[in-house]
C-alpha cells in the first residue's frame, strides 16, 4: 500500500526551527526547502479559515417559479453542518449559473411543445467571501403543472477546499450523475403518469363537450350558431388540441433514450419495468397516434377522470409538488441514499482522498501480489473508472517546469483539458490597471519566459484584481471554454498555465471581497447519449463541440450565455492567437494525455515544496500488471537501482526515523491543520468507513503491543512466516484484542478473508492450522481445557504459542532485520493509522521483494540444461542475501511470501485448491517479559 | 516416564515440511494402496473408496457400493497382454460382497455377492491374471469376475493373510496353520483352475497375524506371541525361528530392559515387511531387524512407539518407516555402530543387572559374532506428527512423498517441501509463458 505518509515530504515549519538546528541534520537527499509563503501559512494545505460550516455537505436546491432560489434539504441533514452558512443565499449563486436553461416550450419550427431531455450542466463554482466552493450539478425534472413543464433544480457538493472540488470533478460527476440519473428517471416515470391522467381527463372533457355540442346541435334547429355554441366548439378544439399535445408530450417522454443507461454501472431500476408500468395506462388513442407503441393495455387504472376547465387556476395560487412527488418516493430514496455515499464517499481531506485513489489504482495493478496484504473488500471493490481517465495538469506541470516550449503546449492542453474541463480566471468585472500592467498580447516564446515567474506571482496580481462585487468565472462549461480563455488573456496576463489556472486560487479568495468564481466545466461529450444526439438534433446544436474528434477540449469562440456578446467580439482577436496556437501544439503533440511516466511520483521539484496533494494520475499501460521487472536484464546480478541493497536495507536507521516523524507529523497537519472538512476521518475508501476504523483499532492495538511485549518480533516474524501463532488466554476480550493486533501482520492466503479466527474454545486440529494463520484460543481449567492444551503440546512444531496470561511466547528464533523496522519499540508513530500505514508500506517492500524472488526465472530453473541443481539453489540464495539484501530469517519471510504468489498464480479461478501448510523443524525457545 | 525415543523439533534429515491434509472419509481409514505412480486409493470403515491423486493431493473418485466396512482392497493392474483392459481395484467389504473398479472412469465393474463369509483377504496373482479371495474358502476369479475354483469350507474363522509363492502356491494363513495351496491348470479349458491343499503347517503357537514374502526362496511369518518363522517357499519347510522378541537378553546388542510383565499383546507380530537380507518386524511398540543370513536379530527399537506399532516399510536409502496406534509416524534409519575392533565387551555390565549368568553363554558367542560383524541400530531421524488417533497405514510414494491414513477419519500427503516449492515454480513459469505474460510490457 502506498500510504500518505510516505509521499508527503517532510517540511520544517518555522517554529520548529530552533529544535531542528539542534538535531542532527537531515542528509541532503531527505531534505526539502522551506515553503516559500511560509508567512502567510506555514502548512501549505492550510484551507481558508473563513469558512462558516464545520464539514462538507450536499444542498438540494430549486429555482422555485414562485419564490425564486430555495434550498430544500442537506445531506447530512443536520443543522450543525451547515452551521452560519447561509443557505437561501447559497442557493441564489448556485441556481444562478446554470448556463444550460433548457429550451422547453414552443419551438419555432414546431407546432407542438417539444420536451428537451437536456444533459445535466455541471459547473463548479466558488464563493471565496464564504469560503465555499461547489461542484454544481444543475438538472431538470418534468412538471405539467410548471411553467415549460420544466422544474430547475440543482445538486451541491459544497466543500470549504477548492481543490478537493477541482481535482474529484470527475469523481463527483460521476457520482452525482449517478443520482441525478436517478431523480430524472423517476421523474419520467411520473411525469409519465401524470400525462396519462392528464389526458383521460380531457379525454373526459372532450367526450363531455361533445355530448353537449350535440345536444344543442339538436335542441338547435335555427340554422345558425349561437355564441354559447360557438363557444362550445372552440372549447371543443382547443381540449381536442391539447389532447393531441399532451399525447404528443407523453410518446416524447417514453422514447427517451434508456440507453445509456446501459452503460452504467448503476441500475436504479429495470428500464423496460418501468416503461411498461408507464404504459399500463395507456389507451387507444394514444396507441393509434404512435405505431410503435404495442397497445397491449389490459390493465386499466383505477382513475376517475375528471373535468377540465378551460382556464386552470392562477399560477402562484397552485401548490408546487414536492421533489418527492415529482419522482416517485422509491426513486427519491435511492437518491437519497446515493447522495448519502457521495457525502460519505468525498469526507475528509482531499489529499488523503488523492492517495487513497491513487494506491487504489496501483494495487489493482499488482495483481500478482495484492492479496498478500490488503484488505479483501478493498479489492473487489470496482474503482471508478475515471480516474484514470483524466490527468491531472498540477501533477504534470511540476515536472514540466523545465521544459521546453514543446513541452508548453501539452502542458495548456492539459491543464484546460484536464476531466475534459477548462480551469480559469475570468473575471466578469475586469480591472483596467491590470490590462495595462502587463501585455496582453504575447508571443508564445514570451509566454514560456514568464512561465515561471508567474508562477508565484499570480497569487498576488489576481489577489489584487479580483476585489469587489467581481464575479469569476472560472470556465464555464460548454460554450465556456473558448470564451473563457480568451476572457482571460484579454483581462489578466495570466498564461495559460495550469499554475494559473489551479494553484493559486486558494491564497487569492482570501482578498476578493465579494465574488462568484465559476470555475469550470463542460459536460463530456460522452456523456451525450448517441440515440440522444440523432433524435434531438437542436440539443446537439448547442454543443459547439461536437466535431471535436479527440473529444477533449472545445476551443470554439462561442458566446457564453452569462457574458454574452460584446465582450466576445472585443477579445475575439486576441483569443485567437492563443486558441490556435493551443491548437496548432496540441495536435503536434498528440500524446498529451500520457503521463510520463515519474508522474506522480515526483510530486515537488525544485523550490516547490510540496504545494500540491498528490496528483491524480493515469497509470501506464504497460504498469506493473503481471508484467516482469525485465527478467532478461536481471540474469547474473543485473538489477535494477531499487533492488541496491543500499536502498532497500542500508542506511535504515535514517530513513526509518524521517518516515515514522514523517508521518506522524503529516497525519497530524492534515488532520489538525486543516480548518475545514477534516474534522471527521477521512474513509480508508469509498464507502467503508469501518474499515478504516477497524484499520485504525487494529494499528493501535498493534502499537500498544509491540511497546508492551519485548518479544513482538519472534511473534510477528512467526506470523510473516506463516507459523500459525495461538494466542492462549483466559479473557477473550484480551485474547481478541491480541489477535487483532496481530492480525495486521498476517498475510492473506487466498483472496478470501484474512486467515484469522479470533476466539476458538476447542482443541486444535491439524486442518486448522492449515486454515488459520492466528488464533486465539480459550485457555480453560476444565477437564476440555487439558485437551486444548494437549493439542497444543502435540502440534506445537506448527506452533507459535503466545500466553497471554503468563505473558510468555514459545516460537522459533528470530535474528532478522525486517522486522525491527516493522515493529520498533521506541517508535515515535503515536497513532494507529499512522502506524498501520508505516505497516503496510514495509510489507509492500516485502511483497515487491517476494515477487522479484518469484517471478525470477533463473532462481528456480537452471539456465542451462546440464546446470545443477545446487547451482540454481546457491544462485536462490545469493540473491537473497545479496541482492535483496535478506539477512537470516528474514529469508523465510520472502521464501513463504514467495510460495503464496505461486499458489496464487498458479491456482486456477474456478477451484479453490487444497490448502496445504508448510512449516520448518526447527527449535523453539521461550519467550519471557 | 515414557521411554520413548524422542527427537526434537530440529529434524534436519525429515524431507517432509509440507503437508496436505484430504478429507472425505467419514470414518476409520485402514487400507491404502498405490495404483501407479500418481494415484491411490483409499478405503476404510465407511464403505467409501476415493482415488486421489498423490501429487495434487486431488480427489479424483469417489466410489460408492459397499454399505459395510471395507476389509480388503487390492489392486488389479492392466496385463500386458491385453490394452484395453485398465487398472481396477477389487474390494471386499463386510456386507459380503466383492466389487471391481475401474480406476480410468471410476465406475463399478461388477460386483459379486455369493460368499457365504466375510472376504478377508484378496490377492492378486498377477502372471496368472487371477485373483483370489481368502474368507471361510479360497476362491479363485478371474480379470472378469468368474469364479474360477474354490476350495471346501476350510474354517469359520476365515482366511487371515495369503501370500503368493512360487510354483502357482499360495500360502493362506487361517488360524494357527499356514495351508499351502497349489493352483493347477485344469485339462478341459484355457483358463481353468483347480486348486488343491499342498500342505499344512502348524509350528506356530498362536494365531498368524502377518505373512510376507521376501524373495522366490523364502517367505515369513509372524503370530500373536512374537514368533517369527522363515520358510523355504520351495519345499515350505522352517529354516529358521525368532521367538524371543521381547526377551531382552538373549539380544545383548541392545540396551537391556526390565520388564516385569510382558502382554501378549505387546509382542504381537503386527506387521512384517522385508528387503533382500533383512525382514522388519513390527512387534508391539518395537520395531525388529532380522537378519536372514546371520539368522538373528541385529537391530531393535523396542519402544518405537507409545503405542503399537501397525505398519512398517522399508525404503530405499536404509531408512525405514513405522507408524503406530499413538498417531506418530517415525523414520528410522539402520545405522552401523562405530565399534572399535579392540574394544573389549564389557562383561561385567550386565552382572550389575543380574543378567550376567545366564548370558555368559550367549554373550561369549556374541562376541565371536561381533568381531567380523558390523552392529546395527535404529536410529530416529525424524517424525511427523498430524494424525490426531492411530495412523493405520501408509504408503511410500518416493519422491512425491508419503500418504498417511488414520482413525481420524483424515488422510496425510507429507511431502518434500523444498521439491514442492520448485515444482510450483516450474508450473507458474509454464503458466506465464502460456499466458504470454513471459514478453516485456514496457
Amino acid at each position: 500500500m502506498i500510504s500518505a505518509p510516505d509521499v508527503v515530504a517532510f517540511t520544517r515549519e518555522e517554529e520548529l526551527e530552533d529544535d531542528l538546528y539542534r538535531e542532527p541534520p537531515l542528509p541532503e537527499e531527505y531534505s526539502v526547502p522551506l515553503f516559500p509563503f511560509s508567512g502567510q501559512g506555514a502548512n501549505p494545505w492550510a484551507k481558508v479559515a473563513g469558512s462558516k460550516f464545520t464539514r462538507d455537505f450536499i444542498l438540494i436546491s430549486e429555482f422555485s417559479e414562485q419564490v425564486g432560489p430555495q434550498p430544500l434539504l442537506t445531506i447530512p441533514d443536520d443543522a450543525k453542518v451547515s452551521g452560519t452558512f447561509d443557505l437561501n443565499y447559497f442557493s441564489l449563486r448556485i441556481m444562478s449559473v446554470d448556463y444550460q436553461a433548457s429550451f422547453v416550450g414552443h419551438p419555432p419550427g414546431s407546432a407542438y411543445p417539444k420536451l428537451n431531455f437536456v444533459e445535466d450542466s455541471k459547473v463548479v463554482l466558488g464563493d471565496s467571501k464564504e469560503g465555499a466552493f461547489a461542484y454544481v450539478h444543475h438538472l431538470t425534472l418534468y412538471d405539467l403543472e410548471a411553467r415549460g413543464f420544466v422544474r430547475p433544480f440543482c445538486m451541491a457538493y459544497i466543500s470549504a477546499d477548492e481543490h478537493k472540488i477541482m481535482q474529484q470533478f470527475q469523481e463527483l460527476s460521476t457520482e452525482f450523475s449517478k443520482a441525478s440519473e436517478c431523480l430524472k428517471t423517476g421523474n419520467r416515470k411520473a411525469f409519465a403518469n401524470e400525462l396519462e391522467k392528464k389526458l383521460k381527463d380531457l379525454d373526459y372533457t372532450r367526450t363531455v363537450l361533445h355530448n353537449e355540442t350535440e345536444q344543442q346541435k339538436k335542441a338547435n334547429d335555427k340554422g345558425y350558431y349561437t355564441t354559447q355554441a360557438i363557444e362550445k366548439a372552440n372549447e371543443l378544439a382547443s381540449v381536442e388540441k391539447s389532447i393531441i399535445e399532451h399525447q404528443d408530450l407523453l410518446r416524447q417522454i417514453r422514447s427517451y433514450p434508456y440507453r445509456k443507461l446501459k452503460d452504467s454501472e448503476f441500475h436504479p431500476y429495470e428500464p423496460e419495468c418501468a416503461l411498461d408500468r408507464a404504459d399500463m395506462g395507456n389507451d387507444q388513442d394514444l396507441a393509434a397516434s404512435d405505431p410503435g407503441e404495442t397497445p397491449l393495455y389490459t390493465h386499466v387504472p383505477s382513475y376517475t377522470p375528471k373535468l377540465i376547465k378551460a382556464k386552470s387556476a392562477k399560477c402562484f395560487d397552485k401548490k408546487l409538488k414536492t421533489l418527492e412527488e415529482l419522482c416517485d418516493v422509491y426513486f427519491f430514496t435511492q437518491t437519497l441514499d446515493q447522495l448519502h455515499h457521495i457525502e460519505r464517499t468525498f469526507r475528509g481531506d482531499v489529499c488523503y482522498l488523492l492517495t487513497e485513489q491513487i494506491s487504489r489504482a496501483l494495487l489493482k495493478q499488482q495483481s500478482v501480489t495484492n492479496f498478500l496484504f490488503e484488505d479483501v473488500s478493498f479489492l473487489d471493490e470496482k474503482p471508478p473508472e475515471k480516474q484514470y481517465r483524466g490527468c491531472q495538469g498540477l501533477g504534470q506541470d511540476a515536472i514540466d517546469e523545465k521544459c521546453s516550449e514543446e513541452s508548453l503546449a501539452p502542458k495548456v492542453v492539459i491543464s484546460l483539458g484536464s476531466y475534459k474541463s477548462s480551469v480559469e480566471c475570468v473575471p466578469i468585472k475586469m480591472e483596467q490597471e491590470m490590462e495595462d500592467s502587463e501585455e496582453p498580447k504575447m508571443s508564445e516564446s514570451l509566454m514560456s519566459e514568464h512561465q515561471e515567474n508567474l508562477d508565484y506571482l499570480d497569487a498576488d496580481i489576481k489577489g489584487s484584481i479580483s476585489s469587489g462585487e467581481s464575479i469569476e468565472v472560472l470556465g464555464t462549461e460548454k460554450s465556456g471554454s473558448g470564451l473563457t480563455k480568451s476572457e482571460s488573456q484579454a483581462s489578466l496576463p495570466v498564461m495559460p498555465s495550469p499554475q494559473a489556472g489551479r494553484s493559486k486560487v486558494g491564497s487569492r479568495r482570501t482578498v476578493s471581497e465579494d465574488s462568484i468564481e465559476v470555475l469550470s466545466t463542460c459536460p463530456s461529450e460522452s456523456l451525450i447519449p448517441e440515440d440522444f444526439k440523432a433524435s434531438y438534433p437542436s440539443a446537439i446544436n448547442e454543443e459547439p463541440y461536437a466535431d471535436d474528434d479527440e473529444g477533449g477540449l472545445r476551443f470554439a469562440p462561442r458566446a457564453n450565455p452569462g457574458t454574452d456578446d460584446g465582450q466576445d467580439d472585443a477579445s475575439k482577436q486576441e483569443s485567437l492567437v492563443q486558441v490556435d496556437a493551443a491548437c496548432c501544439i496540441r495536435k503536434e503533440s498528440p500524446n498529451f494525455l500520457e503521463p510520463l511516466p515519474e508522474l506522480g511520483q515526483k510530486p515537488c521539484e525544485e523550490d516547490g515544496v510540496v504545494r500540491i496533494p498528490p496528483q491524480l494520475y493515469r497509470p501506464a499501460e504497460q504498469g506493473l500488471r503481471g508484467g516482469f521487472p525485465c527478467h532478461d536484464g536481471l540474469s547474473a546480478g543485473l538489477l535494477p537501482y531499487e533492488l541496491d541493497s543500499r536502498y532497500l536495507s542500508g542506511g535504515r536507521e535514517v530513513s526509518k526515523s524521517s518516515l515514522d516523524e514523517c508521518s506522524d507529523s503529516t497525519s497530524y497537519i492534515s488532520s489538525a491543520a486543516s480548518t475545514c472538512s477534516d474534522r471527521t476521518p477521512s474513509p480508508a475508501h469509498l464507502g467503508s468507513a469501518a474499515g478504516d476504523r477497524h484499520r485504525k483499532r487494529a494499528g493501535q492495538n498493534a502499537l500498544r503491543f509491540i511497546r508492551q511485549y519485548p518479544f513482538a518480533h519472534p511473534a510477528i516474524y512467526s506470523l510473516l512466516s506463516g507459523r500459525t501463532l495461538v494466542v492462549l488466554g483466559e479473557d477473550e476480550a484480551m485474547v481478541k484484542r491480541l489477535v487483532m493486533a496481530l492480525s495486521i501482520f498476517v498475510p492473506n492466503c487466498g483472496t478470501y478473508a484474512k486467515p484469522v479466527k479470533h476466539w476458538v474454545t476447542s482443541p486444535l486440529h491439524l486442518v486448522d492450522f492449515q486454515k488459520w494463520k492466528l488464533i486465539g484460543l480459550q485457555r480453560a481449567m476444565s477437564p476440555a481445557g487439558v485437551n486444548v492444551l494437549h493439542a497444543l503440546s502435540r502440534y506445537s512444531r506448527y506452533l507459535s504459542i503466545l500466553d497471554a496470561d503468563s505473558k510468555t511466547l514459545r516460537c522459533p528464533l528470530y535474528k532478522g532485520t525486517v522486522v525491527a523496522r516493522l515493529a520498533d519499540h521506541r517508535t515515535q508513530i503515536k497513532r494507529g493509522s499512522t502506524y498501520y500505514m508505516h505497516v503496510q508500506s514495509i510489507l509492500t517492500q516485502l511483497c515487491s521483494k517476494a515477487f522479484l524472488f518469484t517471478f525470477c526465472h533463473h532462481l528456480h530453473l537452471p539456465i542451462s540444461e546440464r546446470e545443477p541443481e545446487e547451482s540454481v539453489v546457491s544462485r536462490r540464495m545469493n540473491f537473497l542475501k545479496l541482492q535483496l539484501g535478506l539477512s537470516n530469517e528474514d529469508i523465510k519471510i520472502v521464501q513463504y511470501l514467495a510460495e503464496l504468489l505461486k499458489l496464487h498464480y498458479i491456482q486456477e479461478p474456478g477451484q479453490g485448491g487444497n490448502p496445504l501448510l508448510r512449516y520448518d523443524y526447527v527449535p523453539s525457545f521461550l519467550y519471557k517479559i | 516416564k515414557s521411554s520413548v525415543q524422542t527427537i526434537g523439533e530440529e529434524q534436519i534429515q525429515n524431507p517432509y515440511t509440507e503437508l496436505l491434509v484430504l478429507k472425505g472419509h467419514q470414518d476409520i481409514v485402514r487400507f491404502l494402496v498405490q495404483i501407479d505412480d500418481c494415484r491411490f486409493a483409499s478405503a476404510g470403515d465407511d464403505g467409501i473408496i476415493f482415488i486421489w491423486n498423490a501429487q495434487t493431493g486431488e480427489k479424483l473418485y469417489e466410489l460408492h457400493g459397499h454399505t459395510h466396512k471395507i476389509t480388503a482392497i487390492a489392486p488389479f493392474s492392466s496385463s500386458d497382454v491385453t490394452e484395453e483392459e485398465t487398472d481396477l481395484i477389487i474390494t471386499a467389504s463386510a456386507d459380503r460382497t466383492v466389487i471391481a473398479w475401474d480406476c480410468a472412469s471410476g465406475r463399478q465393474v461388477q460386483k459379486v455377492s455369493c460368499f457365504h463369509s466375510t472376504v478377508k483377504c484378496l490377492t492378486v496373482l498377477q502372471r496368472l491374471n487371477v485373483w483370489l479371495s481368502g474368507g471361510s474358502d479360497l476362491c479363485v476369479w478371474n480379470r472378469k469376475l468368474d469364479l474360477l475354483c474354490k476350495t471346501s469350507h476350510l474354517t469359520d474363522a476365515g482366511i487371515s493373510a495369503l501370500v503368493e509363492l512360487p510354483k502357482n502356491c499360495v500360502a493362506a494363513a487361517v488360524g494357527k496353520e499356514l495351508i499351502i495351496f497349489r493352483l493347477i491348470a485344469s485339462s478341459n479349458g484355457c483358463e481353468g483352475w483347480n486348486i488343491l491343499e499342498v500342505k499344512r503347517l502348524v509350528d506356530h503357537q498362536d494365531n498368524i497375524s502377518s505373512l510376507v514374502s521376501v524373495n522366490d526362496l523364502t517367505f515369513v511369518t509372524g503370530s500373536h506371541v512374537g514368533e517369527l518363522i522363515v520358510w523355504d517357499a520351495l519345499d515350505w519347510t522352517k529354516q529358521a525361528s525368532e521367538c524371543n522378541f521381547w526377551d531382552s537378553s538373549v539380544h545383548p546388542d541392545v540396551q537391556p530392559e526390565i520388564k516385569l510383565s510382558q502382554s501378549p499383546h505387546e509382542t504381537s507380530v503386527q506387521h512384517l515387511t522385508s528387503d533382500e537380507e533383512c525382514v522388519f518386524a513390527a512387534v508391539g511398540k518395537g520395531i525388529y531387524v532380522y537378519n536372514l543370513q546371520m539368522k538373528r536379530v541385529i537391530a531393535c527399537q523396542r519402544t518405537a512407539h507409545d503405542s503399537s506399532v501397525l505398519h512398517i516399510e522399508k525404503l530405499p536409502n536404509r531408512q525405514l518407516i513405522s507408524c503406530s496406534e499413538d498417531g506418530s509416524v517415525r523414520i528410522w534409519e539402520l545405522r552401523e555402530k562405530q565399534q572399535l575392533p579392540a574394544e573389549p565387551v564389557p562383561t561385567g555390565f550386565f552382572n550389575m543387572w543380574g543378567f550376567g549368568r545366564a548370558n555368559k553363554q550367549a554373550n561369549q558367542a556374541a562376541k565371536k559374532m561381533h568381531e567380523n560383524t558390523p552392529v546395527y541400530f535404529l536410529e530416529l531421524v525424524g517424525d511427523l506428527i498430524g494424525h490426531s488417533s492411530a495412523v493405520q497405514m501408509f504408503l511410500y510414494f518416493g519422491e512425491l512423498g508419503l500418504a498417511t491414513c488414520s482413525a481420524d477419519h483424515l488422510i496425510i500427503l507429507w511431502k518434500d517441501g523444498e521439491r514442492e516449492s520448485s515444482l510450483r515454480s516450474l508450473t507458474l513459469f509454464k503458466k506465464l509463458a502460456q499466458n504470454g505474460d513471459l514478453q516485456l510490457r514496457l
